[in-house]
């Protein structure tokens, strides 16, 4: 078969079983539009701007584990996308963008439209690739996904010269089945010896404590996860990137730790003698101050990337491999054992972290006259059976969409950690939404974040994207306003949201329904009325308590048994406890 | 502590900017940094010299490891190495006694004269960098017209070697 590079690049799309392609023309792609133009394989999803193709790819494949796909143009296409691009490489996100590049005369000309793509992406993708010869473009291809899905997973960006792709040109095609890359294979088999190593040091534990993240969730270990958790009976906690892979209603889960995790969680971290990190790479706003974190115990670290390892806090059982595997192996040595973690010490563990549970770090007002953006989250909880896919921005309304909505379910939580993307939620929510039609799909978001991509809900019209978009709109950047409030004696700069649009009409605009929440005892009915309209997406303004803050609070740079608690928490804020 | 990170990895262009940038993106120091082809055309040879803590050269091994063209790589100061590095340095020639100083210098020191005109005269030594250095430190700062170094090169001694 002779084809194109164009027509290449659709029918390699096509044999690699990618479904859509979130999308943007522009002068270096019109050859690729046109082969797009001419089948009915491969769906195209239009977007607005290129960060929204990025944020939809991104949505699609954190639901579905399957790489997301973007085609952008040069130039500004490529510079639009880089957000994005970078909001999927800090969460290891597997992402497949081509670029169209200015023809390979012209590339170091200053043409028109043209970026040194490869250059500007360098830093924030795996790896980067510019196609030459029209004879590597379907071999470039498959190394782009094969990179972008294997080991720890990430983005991985095609720059394509727009006569690569020149349609009077045609070569011979054939699927490249198989890649093999002599300088890249990840390791993904833990080691025997560190096996049997963590086995005998978490079975000696007197206070464990499991601490996992996003890789449980890359891995699609959850059901690994949760055998290992309840055969050892240890708590275990999770970070914003985990959340959902260990189930949170089950009573061994202690809440998600670090920065504005539970009391018990960030107590437990503190006082453990033996923690087991899971596919977590000891972020900061996970370990608070590194010097003292975790002071008393030896650490299990699992993870397939090397680099994760004693990058920033020492291990002392670093085992590299894939999560899936490593669980498997752990398990079946812990069975194979046939011994018993420390009933005793486990108990009186458990009676501690209890204690600790007990002073309910996640209270709030409940009798206020306001709505509370908590006790949204907590509706939107009940009504949606707490089996909603749920997108967020950044700020407060994402952490506490993270604190109270309990997530049973692994890839139901879709946030950008790593980056802190404001703008992500609501296109990568239409990426969910293609992915899992049949699924209740939410954003949360707050009216600054969602204003940074608001021109995705003509995308949402356009192919009739019924998501819920729950927006939690205190009138302030929350979270800044929050550390202005705390460290910068209130001191509110730029922080207020001034000249807001009204929600409703602009969602009513879009050819969207639109409704304003003003009173706590219509949250409920609102919610259900929205979840109620199945074929439209609904855009619910909640007018929510402006001063709320969010607790538990660690402030940057100090310890876990350091927080700031919420005014009706009376926890003490250190343990006196004298430990053995 | 200061190490000599020997590395082989695909001849593509960029492969160097992805060295470069990893070095600079995580504010790790570079010493020197070479680069050229091997026997195998497909593949380049670079070696790095760096200095760091255990746990950032731990950092930085991995790091580069890490890098998707990078293929393989070891650091020499690991194990027992050879260092050799070459200059090329020109100097001064108006004076004939201080001619022949430089002259028997650089023979001292296991180089020899490229080049002699009238009043400037060029030469060539192959050693370790603090070798380099002590020379350099020999000759009168006012007659060196131009230093070139190209940067630490190592090679393990004996049978052991980083080839793929």
């Amino acid at each position: 078969m002779e084809l194109s590079g164009g027509e290449i690049i659709v029918k390699f799309l096509k044999d690699e079983g990618v479904e859509y392609v979130f999308g943007y023309p522009g002068g270096a792609v019109l050859h690729i539009y046109d082969a797009i133009f001419q089948q009915d394989d491969v769906r195209h999803i239009l977007v607005r701007h290129e960060q929204g193709a990025t944020h939809a790819a991104d949505g699609y494949a954190r639901a579905t584990g399957k790489p997301g796909v973007v085609l952008v143009t040069s130039g500004p296409g490529a510079t639009n996308a880089v957000t994005g691009i970078a909001t999927a490489y800090m969460d290891s996100i597997p992402l497949v963008v081509l670029t169209g590049q200015v023809a390979l005369p012209f590339i170091g000309s200053d043409a028109f439209q043209e970026v040194d793509s490869v250059g500007i992406t360098r830093p924030c993708v795996k790896h980067n690739f510019l196609v030459k010869r029209l004879e590597d473009l379907a071999e470039t291809l498959k190394k782009a996904f094969h990179v972008a899905t294997t080991g720890r997973p990430g983005p991985v960006v095609v720059d394509i010269p727009k006569d690569v792709t020149d349609p009077g040109i045609k070569i011979p095609y054939e699927y490249p089945r198989e890649v093999h890359m002599r300088s890249y294979n990840p390791v993904v088999k833990g080691h025997p010896g560190q096996i049997k190593r963590a086995t005998n040091l978490i079975l000696s534990a007197k206070r464990p404590m499991i601490y996992t993240g996003g890789g449980v969730v890359l891995s699609n270990a959850s059901q690994e996860l949760t055998e290992f958790t309840r055969e050892l009976g240890y708590p275990i906690t999770q970070t914003l990137m985990g959340l959902g892979s260990y189930p949170a209603t089950d009573r061994q889960f202690v809440g998600m730790l670090g920065m504005h995790g539970t009391y018990e969680a960030n107590m437990a971290m503190h006082e453990c003698d033996v923690l087991i990190a899971i596919g977590a790479r000891f972020d900061d706003r996970v370990t608070g101050k590194l010097s003292e974190f975790c002071p008393h115990a030896k650490i299990v670290h699992v993870d397939i990337d090397p680099a994760s390892i004693a990058k920033n806090v020492k291990v002392d059982v670093p085992i590299v491999g894939d999560v899936k595997l490593v669980l498997r192996d752990l398990l079946a040595e812990l069975r194979a054992k046939g011994k018993q973690p420390d009933a005793g010490a486990l108990e009186a563990w458990w009676a501690q972290i209890e204690e600790w549970r007990s002073h309910n770090c996640l209270t709030y007002d409940r009798d206020s006259e306001l709505i509370k953006p908590q006790f949204v989250i907590e509706k939107l909880w009940e009504v949606t059976g707490g089996d909603a896919y749920v997108t967020s921005d950044v700020g407060q309304h994402q952490m506490f969409t993270a604190q109270f909505y309990k997530f049973d379910k692994p890839r139901r939580w879709i946030n950008s950690g790593g980056l802190g993307t404001m703008g992500f939620g609501m296109p990568a929510a239409l990426g969910v939404k293609l992915a899992c039609p049949d699924d209740e799909v939410v954003c949360v978001t707050g009216e600054a974040s969602i204003q940074m991509c608001i021109q995705e809900l003509s995308t949402a019209m356009q192919y009739r994207l019924p998501i819920k978009v729950v927006n939690l709109n205190n009138r302030y950047m929350g979270m800044v306003r929050q550390w202005q409030e705390f460290f910068y004696e209130s001191r509110y700069s730029h922080s207020y949201v001034e000249a807001l649009p009204d929600f409703v009409k602009l969602a009513e605009s879009y050819g969207h329904v639109g409704m304003r929440i003003e009173k706590p005892a219509d949250v409920e009915g609102a919610l259900r009325e929205a979840f109620g309209m199945k074929d439209r997406l609904v855009f619910l303004d909640f007018v929510t308590d402006q001063t709320e803050n969010v607790y538990p609070m660690i402030a940057a740079g100090k310890a876990h048994n350091q927080m700031h608690l919420a005014p009706q928490c009376k926890a003490p804020q250190s343990s006196e406890r004298e430990l053995a | 502590m200061r190490h000599i990170i020997s590395l082989l990895m695909e001849n593509e262009s960029g492969a160097l900017s992805r060295v470069a940038g990893l070095f600079s993106a995580r504010g790790y120091n570079i010493e020197s940094l070479n680069v050229a082809p091997t026997e195998d055309p497909s593949l380049s040879r670079m070696t790095i010299v760096t200095t760091g803590s255990e746990q950032i050269i731990e950092q930085i091994t991995k790091q580069l490891n890490k890098l998707v063209d990078v293929v393989k790589l070891k650091d020499l100061t690991a194990g027992e190495h050879i260092e050799r590095e070459l200059m090329l340095v020109k100097v001064r020639a108006e004076d004939a006694t201080r001619v022949e100083g430089f002259k028997a210098l650089v023979a001292n020191y296991g180089g020899k004269i490229i080049d002699e005109s009238e009043d400037i005269c060029t030469a060539e030594i192959t050693s370790d960098g603090v070798t380099l250095d002590r020379l350099l430190s020999e000759i009168d700062r006012d007659d060196i017209l131009e230093t070139v170094r190209t940067g630490a090169s190592g090679i393990f001694i004996g049978a052991r070697s980083l080839r793929i």
